[in-house]
């Protein structure tokens, strides 16, 4: 259970979001749409708390991130924008490094990276150095890393990028057994059919702004539109960013 | 929190052991190879000293019939003798045709003005460009002086005249130098060797860890364990402070193993570098992997990628050896206050080991203690920098 309310920041003269307020339950997949800028990426950020907001709060099962970034992170699974793993490690060295941070050890990690090398379909490259691994691989390897604690809440940013159409498919099948478990799943995109085939919830930033959210058929009656992507156009005003 | 940032050491390590060019770069160029291409020159130098003493200096004599006594005394004096009679501009051309080449002209006159008793000259011709022929003239040189001091002196014992009374004043070197300190002279670079190569067995580990880490893009992820960002720093300084301590115990073994090929004895010096000087060397050093790792560490956080952490680290490199140079150019005398002074204070105390000369341990104390302070306070301020947003890029 995610919850942001008036979440604002800035970096210099830029104000990246403005105000975000949203929120995202167990068991259902929230989509943060918008253009690339709009402030998807520094909603996140703050979110897994690499970043300081300067207005509003917003918490983890009802942790808050600013005051207890430690108890929040432990709460939070992390597939950040950009997924790089250690290329020197092997897959199941990379997942096991992040379970050790998080106070596992011992047989219990090594069963818990096991299911999650499985589960990823990552079984055939576990032992090899990543250094050479494909792109879609490093995401499972990164989405993997992110679930080694078992965190009810997981934050993807942007997750399917860079990813062919198999991976991709992988990908929303695993975000999809996610929400089956009952875990909290919200995750940024640019890409109006990605967020239409996986959301329960949608979000629409625009300019650092919510300008519109709900579920794909609230979105569909507040613009009177057929179709998600005109709920889109008609949500942001325009058909910036759009794919 | 010791437990993380343990877990992220022994994770940089287990990455930089398994990068081969990290592991050549900070093991064996620089611990190995290192203190063989410096045995190399010190053999090089030595040997060409040797030959230089002991070669024959070879001389041609233009008109030696002019002076057969004097010929005579050369001969007896160890030069090579070649007789070749040229003219001025035949014996120029001579020299300019071979290398080194050294000749001595001894004009008709010579031995009518020597038996009047009045000074009688010859001629030496070198290029004075050419470094040997240069030593070969100044021993021809003294080799003439001395058979014209000998004239001299038997000249005024035919008049009667003690030959001491023209030799007023006598002057006699007494070289103080043990042994040792002669040695040491050479092996001064040593300890600028046994620094650097510390510093550079961490500089890839370093790089690696910040730099690189976020380069990669994983550093983000890494921000999000439940751990600060103090803790994880410490763990990247710990390990790059690893590296530092394997890549110097290397480099001083390998220099206790060089030193033994080097025949310095035979030019009356003793390298003091056995076992015990070694493990000392190495004790009185390990603070300085610790600011080696923080110096290293703080420098690469400032930096946004790989190749401008890897530039500006090049130019870090040379920090170190600023005091030892300014040092080495005043001549100070090591004292109190320079074991304050990082680097400076390791390159002291090895030099003093080396010489043979008994530690103070009040110094070595200063040392070991300013040092491990400004390391701390580097690793401190890393852990800072890494608290900025900025750190990620």
């Amino acid at each position: 259970m995610i919850r942001v309310e008036g979440l604002g920041r800035s970096f210099g003269a830029i104000r990246a979001i403005d105000g975000v307020g949203f929120e995202a339950r167990d068991g259902r997949i929230t989509g943060l749409l918008g253009p690339n800028g709009a402030g998807k990426s520094t909603t996140l950020r703050v979110l897994y708390t690499v970043l300081q907001p300067d207005a509003g709060n917003a918490s983890v099962d009802g942790i808050d991130v600013v005051r207890d970034p430690l108890a929040a992170r432990r709460a939070i699974g992390v597939l950040p924008h950009s997924a790089g793993i250690y290329p020197q490690l092997t897959a199941r060295e990379n997942i096991a490094f992040f379970g050790e941070l998080h106070g596992q050890s011992g047989l219990q990690l090594a069963r818990r990276v096991d299911e999650l090398i499985v589960d990823l379909d990552i079984v055939d490259c576990a032992d090899r150095r990543a250094k050479g691994f494909s792109q879609g691989q490093r995401i499972k390897v990164a989405l993997a890393r992110a679930l080694v604690h078992k965190p009810q809440n997981l934050l993807l940013d942007e997750p399917s990028n860079g990813l062919d159409v198999m991976a991709t498919r992988a990908l929303r099948a695993q975000i999809l057994a996610l929400r089956a478990a009952g875990h909290c799943v919200l995750f940024s995109s640019h890409v109006m059919q990605e967020v239409a085939a996986l959301c329960d919830d949608i979000v629409i930033i625009d300019h650092g702004r919510v300008v519109a959210s709900g579920t794909p058929a609230q979105l569909l009656a507040q613009f009177g539109a057929p179709v998600l992507e005109d709920a889109f156009v008609a949500a942001i005003g325009d058909a910036r960013g759009l794919e | 929190m010791k437990r993380v940032a343990a877990i992220v050491m022994l994770k940089e390590l287990r990455e930089s052991l398994r990068d081969r060019r990290t592991l050549l770069t900070s093991l064996v160029f620089g611990p190995v190879f290192a203190p063989l291409f410096f045995v190399l020159v010190l053999k090089l130098t030595l040997a060409h000293s040797v030959a230089a003493q002991d070669e024959a200096t070879p001389v041609t004599i233009a008109n030696a019939a002019a002076a057969p006594n004097l010929v005579q005394q050369l001969r007896e004096n160890g030069l090579e003798v070649t007789l070749r009679d040229g003219t001025e501009q035949e014996i120029r051309a001579w020299i300019t045709g071979a290398d080194g080449l050294v000749v001595l002209r001894i004009p008709d006159t010579f031995g009518e003005r020597f038996a009047a008793g009045q000074p009688a000259a010859v001629m030496i011709y070198a290029d004075g460009s050419n470094a040997r022929a240069e030593q070969r003239s100044a021993r021809v040189n003294r080799a003439v002086a001395g058979y014209s001091a000998m004239i001299a002196a038997l000249r005024l014992q035919a008049r009667g005249v003690s030959p001491t009374v023209v030799r007023a004043v006598v002057v006699d070197h007494v070289d103080v130098s043990t042994p040792s300190a002669r040695a040491t002279l050479l092996l001064g670079m040593l300890s600028y060797v046994i620094l650097l190569v510390t510093l550079l067995g961490g500089l890839y580990l370093a790089i690696d860890a910040t730099a690189g880490e976020r380069e990669r893009g994983s550093l983000e992820a890494l921000l999000t364990v439940p751990a600060t960002r103090e803790q994880l720093i410490y763990g990247k300084v710990a390990a790059a402070a690893i590296m530092m301590i394997l890549a110097l115990a290397l480099v001083i073994i390998w220099i206790t193993v060089a030193l033994r090929f080097v025949p310095l004895e035979t030019f009356g010096m003793t390298a003091n570098f056995g076992p015990g000087v070694a493990v000392r060397v190495f004790l009185m050093t390990l603070p300085f992997a610790l600011i080696g790792a923080g110096l290293l560490t703080v420098i690469a956080s400032f930096t946004r990628s790989y190749k401008e952490a890897q530039s500006w680290l090049g130019v870090v490199m040379l920090v170190p050896t600023v005091p030892i140079a300014i040092a080495s150019v005043l001549a100070v005398q090591p004292s109190a206050t320079l074991m304050l002074v990082p680097s400076l204070s390791q390159h002291l105390l090895m030099q003093g080991l080396m010489r043979g000369e008994p530690l103070s341990p009040a110094w070595v104390l200063l040392s070991v203690a300013s040092s491990l302070l400004l390391g701390v306070l580097l690793g401190w301020l890393a852990g800072r920098l890494y608290r900025r947003e900025a750190i990620l890029g």
